[in-house]
């Protein structure tokens, strides 16, 4: 019933949680959530869909498949870890399915965004710390507490500097990651912005 | 820091404010929608109370989920019809201008904008579209966003975002006959890997991209995000401002010189300051294909699929995974791998001039037996051009099956999908896993001209042999 989960609100400052490992670069969101999943008008039913042909392809063997894994709520993954298509619909299924937040080597841009604006911290580590929490994943469960204000990780016997950027940290701390009533406490600065684009005047016959 | 180029140009324009988490407040002069990724937007407006705050900066068309055979409404797939229908309320209730099916507009919103004169040099444009980046071959500042930031776009026109740095690839000399732009750009996302672009706007410049024409810029600017690079774009020049004069939605009259003027103040200062500078010789270029599952995963069409000991340990991984699910062999050459599918289309390469090219190979020949080979015009302008010069014809005596306009097989969210472990020849722009709608379907990415001569032959084919 993962897919029942409400999505976050306000202030994030600590993620709790076990981590589930994902191996591989260049992830992409069309195997994070492929394109058929995308035929719908709300994000509601997307977490049973989350890596839905790579689980197909390995058979119950997929990290997201394993019973083990079936509470993971803070996934690890190596680089460019959502790249490809723009579909909010990736971080969605994966924040469906329970994940809260993501630590990689690196993550492509617009995905990045998209976590943030959901409310997915994602933060970085350099390939061989990953591969140090990616072993231990293989081994047994590991849980994490992740601390935004000190931008660390701990379990009992790891502890990990994450690297965020400094703007996205700030807002999770304040609750303003859910950045639309943020942008309209500027609204006279909005509407004078309209009123000076240059390109605005010429295009008028378009208004 | 970059200064002075005409992204920094174009993002101090657009800045509303520094947000006090450090990102700035960017104002969005142009907003594209269409049904896949808006109505999740429109739903929290709905929730937050708020209203579209300037709908005229806001243009729809339908393209992801519109069927290419039958497009006669209802559509046969329920869900693709609730996604139109829903597209058509918001818009309605909203009053945002919407370019429907058979308005003679609709296409991809990508090849659609540009058509329109809507994309225009100095703008910000965002849409809920990773290949949004193709509007950047204007000298327009434009990227893909998510759901969220298409609604934050409909509610404040603005968005939170990181100033990017900028990346300029210069590319010398030009390219050689029977190499395209997709070649060129394809050559240059497996120079640089599919995340060199991470953080960076690429500035495409240098003399090969000089000279190219607007289609072909767009080409290049659209898959400036496979290597990374949420937004690509080129210094505006005459082929920019002769493109976008007399379009529908173009400035015209008195209106038409103050663009001009403005237009022409735009571009990168000569002396302006790069986070990094990249050189491509464009003249060393051959057709270029893709054999793995990433865009980056490329070699010239006379060379071999590399042996892992030739790839650097980053790419290792990546390519043993390709190799795996390709079933091809590493030092296996390119050339003559057999093809099932040939796709012409996509906002990557299915303009007028992309149509002109392939019709051009396909004139008086055949489609190998058993291949099936369609194409999708990119919008229903390019298909009433098409179709006036005849190129439909060419395109059907071949052998192709002609299409109505839309996304089509390039994601495959219609019924036009690749069965089994097939191999597409596709002139689209992702070669992911399952991309074409099958769990295991094999996409190689080339140039339109490519996939005709593949198309002929039923095999990966040198285009030149044909044109030559």
């Amino acid at each position: 019933m993962k897919s029942e989960l409400t999505p976050p609100i306000g202030k994030i400052s600590n993620v709790h949680g076990q981590c589930i490992s994902l191996i591989g670069n260049d992830i992409d969101t069309d195997r994070i959530i492929p394109a058929r999943f995308l035929k719908c008008v709300n994000f509601d039913s997307l977490g049973e869909s989350v890596f839905e042909d790579d689980r197909k392809t390995l058979k119950g063997r997929h990290p997201f498949d394993l019973e083990e894994n079936k509470n993971a709520s803070i996934l690890i993954v190596n680089s460019n870890f959502g790249c490809g298509s723009s579909r909010e619909h990736a971080p969605q299924a994966l924040m469906r399915w329970g994940i809260k937040a993501i630590i990689g080597e690196s993550f492509a841009d617009i995905f990045y965004s998209n976590c943030i604006a959901i409310g997915i911290p994602c933060f970085t580590l350099p390939k061989k710390s990953l591969e140090k929490i990616q072993n231990h994943c293989d081994n047994k469960f590991l849980f994490l507490e992740i601390d935004l204000k000190n931008s660390m990780a701990k379990s009992k016997d790891l502890r990990f500097n994450l690297e965020i950027k400094e703007s996205s940290r700030k807002m999770f701390l304040s609750g303003e990651w859910d950045a639309t009533s943020t942008l309209l406490e500027n609204k006279n600065l909005i509407e004078n912005k309209f009123n000076d684009l240059p390109y605005l005047k010429f295009n008028s016959h378009l208004m | 820091m970059s200064q002075d180029t005409l992204f920094d140009k174009v993002w101090d324009l657009h800045k509303v404010s520094s947000l006090p988490g450090g990102s700035d407040q960017i104002f969005i002069g142009l907003h594209l929608i269409h049904e896949v990724t808006s109505p999740q937007a429109f739903g929290a407006l709905k929730d937050k109370n708020l209203k579209v705050k300037f709908p005229d900066r806001t243009v729809a068309t339908v393209d992801h989920i519109v069927p290419t055979d039958n497009q006669s409404r209802p559509f046969k797939d329920n869900l693709a019809e609730q996604m139109i229908e829903t597209l058509e309320n918001n818009c309605l209730e909203h009053k945002i201008r919407f370019f429907n099916i058979g308005s003679g507009n609709q296409g991809i919103v990508h090849v659609v904008a540009p058509e329109l004169g809507l994309t225009q040099p100095g703008m910000t444009i965002a849409c809920g579209d990773s290949h949004t980046s193709t509007h950047g071959a204007f000298g327009s500042i434009a990227f893909g966003i998510g759901t969220s930031q298409v609604r934050d776009v409909l509610a404040t026109q603005t968005i939170a975002m990181n100033k990017l740095k900028v990346r300029q690839i210069w590319c010398e000399n030009q390219l050689s006959n029977g190499v395209y732009a997709k070649d060129l750009v394809l050559h240059i996302i497996n120079k640089l890997g599919v995340k060199a672009g991470v953080g960076f706007a690429y500035e495409f410049a240098g003399p090969a991209i000089n000279a190219l024409s607007m289609e072909e810029r767009m080409t290049i600017c659209n898959m400036s995000i496979e290597g990374g690079a949420r937004c690509g774009y080129i210094n505006p020049d005459e082929k920019t401002f002769s493109y976008i004069k007399n379009k529908l939605c173009a400035p015209k009259n008195k209106n038409w010189e103050k663009a001009l003027t403005w237009w022409k103040s735009l571009k990168s200062d000569e002396n302006s300051i790069y986070d990094d500078v990249i050189e491509i010789d464009a003249s060393k270029i051959e057709p270029t294909v893709t054999w793995g599952i990433t865009p980056g995963q490329s070699i010239g069409i006379n060379q071999q699929i590399p042996l892992l000991d030739e790839l650097s340990p980053n790419d290792k991984l990546v390519a043993e995974e390709a190799f795996e699910y390709m079933s091809f062999t590493p030092g296996q050459s390119i050339k003559d791998i057999p093809v099932d599918v040939c796709f012409i289309g996509s906002c990557t390469n299915g303009r007028i001039s992309d149509l002109r090219i392939a019709a051009k190979v396909l004139k008086d020949k055949k489609v190998y037996k058993n291949v099936k080979a369609f194409v999708v015009p990119g919008s229903e302008k390019v298909a009433n051009e098409a179709k006036q010069e005849g190129l439909d014809q060419i395109f059907k005596d071949s052998g192709f099956q002609w299409r109505e306009p839309g996304c089509s097989m390039c994601l495959a969210m219609n019924s036009d999908k690749l069965i089994g472990n097939q191999v597409s020849a596709s002139s689209s722009n992702r070669n992911f896993k399952g991309r074409q709608g099958s769990p295991s379907g094999r996409t190689l990415l080339m140039s339109p001209a490519m996939v005709a001569a593949a198309a002929i032959n039923g095999k990966v084919s040198d285009v030149r042999e044909f044109i030559n």
